[in-house]
């Protein structure tokens, strides 16, 4: 698929940035969202091309301007929906009841 | 999906992930112990020394660095490192005409049997694009020269198969044994963008280590 992650020869993106002293995960969403890709072909969810074709249609201006591990999320929740184990209704509700947690 | 709406709040990926990650729990699909299982597998026990132990022991025996120039998966695994991404391994052999790089151009893949997870870098655009067609340049950007006459080879890793450099052994690092010659390995000298260690500044440093 020619799409924004085919990125071999692309012009502009500018200097590379190096962190040396990085960790493995610098958040703790990076891990639950690491796991639960990592694991779910395991229970039968999706394979790895499945996951990577969920990513690689991630909106393109999105998918620069977002960190790597959101890439996953959006391959994640795409699937997911997709395939019926979480309803967009399910997600929705609990996205505002753990914001309205936060909240108090 | 709600989190793209333009008109609520923007959702935090931490938010997202949490209520992914509390929904499969709550049906029974993730097992809460297996998550912490597996971060920790890759935080502490898969990393960069994997492949360092792979490098040193090429260097100390020829017959071993011919099985692994020959076939990398079989080699590698010889020394216990297998599975998820690093299935099908290629080693590419640094000389003094031939320098090898390693990147994926199309996302991230990279050889975590032996390095471990890719450092952010290595998954950036800048990286991804950039070093395919002016390998010479990112190279110096991470201080690595490389002489005109010397070729470099960029080697643009796949879902499939993944690649591991393996780096020239420095001078001065004679008659080490294998655990030794490991501490000279870095991970950016076994994807290409960097050189091993001087085995003289790491013998000053290590005495100095232990001196004090």
């Amino acid at each position: 698929m020619n799409s924004i992650h085919d990125m071999g020869g692309m012009h502009g993106h500018g200097p590379i940035v190096r962190d040396e002293s990085e960790a493995v995960f610098h958040e703790a969403w990076e891990r639950s969202v690491f796991a639960t890709m990592m694991l779910a072909p395991g229970y039968g969810l999706w394979n790895a091309d499945e996951s990577r074709y969920g990513m690689e249609r991630m909106p393109p201006g999105e998918y620069l301007e977002t960190p790597y591990y959101v890439h996953w999320l959006h391959s994640i929740e795409l699937m997911l929906l997709e395939k019926g184990i979480i309803t967009v209704e399910e997600l929705t509700a609990r996205i505002q009841a753990l914001s309205a947690e936060e909240a108090d | 999906m709600s989190h793209h709406s333009r008109t609520k709040p923007p959702v935090t990926p931490a938010l997202r992930a949490k209520a992914i990650e509390t929904l499969l729990v709550e049906k029974g699909i993730l097992d809460p112990g297996a998550i912490d299982e597996i971060v920790q597998l890759f935080e502490t026990k898969i990393g960069p020394r994997n492949g360092a132990k792979v490098v040193a022991k090429a260097w100390a025996d020829p017959n071993y660095k011919a099985r692994l120039l020959r076939d990398g998966t079989a080699a590698i695994a010889e020394l216990g490192f297998s599975g998820i991404q690093g299935e099908d391994m290629v080693v590419v052999e640094n000389t003094p005409t031939v320098h090898n790089v390693t990147v994926c151009t199309l996302c991230s893949c990279y050889p975590w049997p032996v390095l471990g997870l890719p450092p952010t870098w290595y998954k950036s655009a800048p990286y991804r694009s950039r070093v395919v067609i002016e390998p010479r340049k990112v190279l110096e950007e991470f201080g690595l020269r490389i002489p005109a006459e010397v070729e470099i080879r960029v080697w643009d890793t796949n879902s499939e198969l993944r690649y591991l450099v393996l780096p020239m052994r420095p001078e001065g690092s004679e008659g080490w044994a294998e655990e030794e010659l490991a501490d000279l390995v870095t991970r950016d000298s076994m994807i290409g963008t960097g050189l091993v260690l001087n085995p003289a500044t790491l013998s000053w440093s290590q005495s100095k280590g232990t001196a004090s």
